[in-house]
């Protein structure tokens, strides 16, 4: 128990300051009022999905959760069920062998809510691209609010997905 | 090659290796005698030669104490079949499986005739590795039902879980069938990620497949590029540098260090000790930071190529790795030490989820866990090539199987690798870090075989012509692996049964293609 508690004493809180929201990850104009995406800001629960991805973007999805981005600090946690969920946080390409649960989990999911597609897989198919195993990009299945590149996207990159998808503004870029 | 009586030819590459044809006829003799010698098998796959003029191929990739021997078994153009293996290689019968959906190629007497790759995106009797088959085909879906087996009983009911998990973890399908909370029969359906990736590669050149290669399994980004950098300098008779290689293996090391402490904090979480999470997920991310500055990517994706590496480590920078490694090494020894005392960790630990080194033996678990069952097994020790040659590998071992054994594999490899990667980087040879890759005929054949962070990644490579490829098959450990987690739960609680699955952390991806 010393040793525990002398290694906690000695990390200290490594915690760092979250990126600001990017625009330009955003693909369609906000739908949901000021209203709505306060209580969001506060408390978002995210359900991930991965929907065919080569397992590369779940690695950055853990490492938002560990000590250093701490994205629980900012009121932002995962949950176990789409039926809990405001945002769906979806790594792709979407296989074919994915595409109904997919759509189940985002039937299954309460308006209002938010899609993030995760990763170049997720925004154009990437290398997969579009064939007999392979439905491509997240959009062709799901709609997407914010799509966020990268192979796979940094943690920044994925915190600044999710912060742009929780606030106001955008313009239809659809 | 003596074990078997067969007339070999050498496959040129890094790596010992042989072809070998066999006929319908002498299969099941000839893998019942490698059984006796104690060969491994570690792929099955299945192949359509018919623009050579041929019919289709069944091809198995055996584990000799000389090497690996690649045998091909050509099978005729209509009806195309050969006797079942599983009762000789039980692992074989997923591969079984998957090369039908595929390849059309047909076990006879198989003891498991349901599909495993085909879901709903193609029909039945349509096989997309078979030549004819276009890569944009878009069938509507088709009937998707797969008979689980039913265990009957009074107070017996299923747990259906998946293929969307409860945690951020690729998608598969787990059906329990339980009393109360205890495990009496798990059975997984996997392949909902199939992405087409053999067939993609047959879209692609030897050079155009690397980058392809790299995202078979994201966290197995470094042992699959080099597996396939190694394919193709065997299919080309390209020689890799000397310092490509020790650059290789550095990265090879230092993806099982990132993956070793990513999972062991997984582990504590997983047993609510969530100190153990965000300590390791701290020296982990301290691990990733220097990647992108050093190599210019967090997971080191297309930092080997074919011929070589993408870049030097100039000698300022190892120095910076190897402090960095040394402050990591100080620090999961601490984490050891409290890990070893906590009594609630080791109370989940111990005795959960075991699989007995006979079992392990029987069913060919590979990689860590198999060296935590017993089966002692590293490519690294077993074929000295260079650069592991020079460095000399102590290979982790432990016999109770159980997830704490897991666990005790994990910290000694990460040790190991923190040691080789001082010794790698003193031995680094001067020099050029990339050969040119020469012109390839059809036709050629190349291996590439890999001790990954999860156990060994095998690619067996055919040319086309024009630098194209005829077929490559990409084997990941996680065939092997994923039945034995269906032996390793029985008996055990539910609420275990993540913390078994992540002592294995087997991948989907590389598993479903």
């Amino acid at each position: 128990m010393y040793r525990l508690l002398r290694q906690i004493a000695k990390t200290g809180i490594v915690s760092e300051s979250p990126p600001p929201p990017d625009e330009t990850l955003r693909r369609i104009e906000q739908q949901l009022g000021e209203v709505i995406l306060k209580h969001f800001g506060r408390a978002l629960a995210i359900r991930h999905v991965d929907a065919g991805s080569c397992n590369g973007c779940e690695l950055e999805i853990h490492t938002m959760n560990g000590p250093y981005y701490n994205l629980e600090n900012l009121g932002i946690k995962f949950v176990a069920s789409p039926r809990h969920a405001d945002l769906l946080l979806v790594t792709g390409p979407v296989s074919r062998n994915m595409e109904l649960a997919l759509k189940r989990t985002y039937e299954a999911t309460p308006d209002p809510k938010l899609v993030v597609a995760i990763g170049d897989c997720g925004c154009s198919g990437g290398i997969f691209g579009e064939s007999y195993a392979s439905c491509g990009r997240i959009s062709n299945v799901i709609p997407v609010d914010v799509a966020v590149p990268g192979c796979p996207p940094t943690p920044t990159a994925l915190m600044q997905g999710i912060l742009t998808a929780i606030t106001p503004g955008g313009r239809d870029r659809a | 090659m003596t074990e078997l009586a067969l007339q070999t030819q050498p496959v040129a590459g890094a790596m010992p290796a042989f072809r070998a044809t066999v006929g319908a006829a002498e299969l099941r003799g000839v893998c019942e005698k490698a059984r006796a010698h104690q060969a491994r098998l570690v792929a099955l796959w299945g192949s359509d030669e018919t623009p050579r003029g041929g019919g289709y191929a069944l091809h198995l990739a055996l584990a000799l104490r000389s090497g690996l021997m690649w045998l091909t078994l050509p099978l005729a153009r209509e009806h195309p079949r050969y006797p079942s293996i599983v009762d000789i290689y039980p692992c074989a019968n997923r591969m079984q499986r998957a090369a039908y959906d595929l390849v059309g190629i047909h076990a006879q007497d198989g003891p498991d005739r349901r599909k495993w790759v085909r879901h709903r995106a193609w029909p039945g009797g349509v096989f997309p590795l078979r030549k004819e088959f276009a890569i944009g085909t878009n069938y509507p879906p088709s009937d998707d039902r797969y008979p689980f087996v039913k265990v009957e009983g009074e107070g017996v009911h299923e747990i259906p879980v998946g293929p969307v998990h409860a945690g951020t973890i690729e998608p598969g399908h787990f059906r329990f069938s339980v009393v109360g909370e205890k495990i009496l029969r798990l059975e997984e359906r996997l392949c909902y990620k199939h992405k087409g990736v053999e067939k993609l590669f047959e879209t692609m050149t030897l050079a155009e497949g690397a980058r392809l290669a790299g995202r078979i399994s994201g966290d197995s980004t470094v042992a699959y590029a080099w597996a396939y950098a190694m394919a193709v300098e065997g299919a080309t008779a390209t020689e890799p540098p000397r310092r490509a290689l020790g650059l290789r293996a550095i990265m090879l090391e230092l993806e099982r260090i990132a993956n070793h402490l990513g999972d062991l904090g997984y582990l504590g979480n997983d047993v609510a000790f969530s100190f153990g999470f965000f300590q390791f997920w701290r020296l982990k991310e301290d691990l990733l930071r220097l990647h992108g500055e050093l190599f210019g990517h967090r997971y080191l994706m297309d930092q080997i190529v074919p011929g070589g590496v993408a870049r030097d480590l100039p000698r300022e920078h190892a120095e910076r790795l190897l402090a960095r490694l040394e402050q990591i090494q100080s620090e999961v020894i601490a984490l050891k030490a409290i890990y070893d005392d906590h009594a609630g960790a080791q109370d989940r630990f111990i005795m959960t989820g075991q699989v007995l080194p006979e079992l392990a033996e029987k069913m060919g678990l590979a990689g860590f866990a198999g060296r935590a069952s017993g089966v002692k097994h590293d490519l690294r020790v077993d074929y000295p090539v260079p650069p592991y040659q020079q460095a000399g590998v102590r290979m982790a071992a432990h016999t109770r199987g159980d997830v704490a054994a897991r666990v005790a594999v994990r910290f000694d490899e990460i040790f190991e690798s923190l040691r080789l990667v001082q010794t790698l980087a003193g031995q680094l040879a001067p020099g050029e870090i990339r050969a040119p890759l020469a012109d390839c005929p059809a036709g050629n054949c190349g291996v590439g075989w890999v001790e990954g962070w999860r156990g060994e990644v095998l690619i067996v490579l055919d040319s086309a012509d024009a630098n194209r490829i005829h077929r490559a098959h990409a084997h990941d450990p996680s065939w092997q692996n994923w039945p034995l987690v269906e032996r390793a739960v029985l008996g055990n609680i539910v609420p275990d049964f993540p913390l078994i699955n992540k002592s294995f952390n087997l991948s989907y991806s590389g598993q479903d293609l």
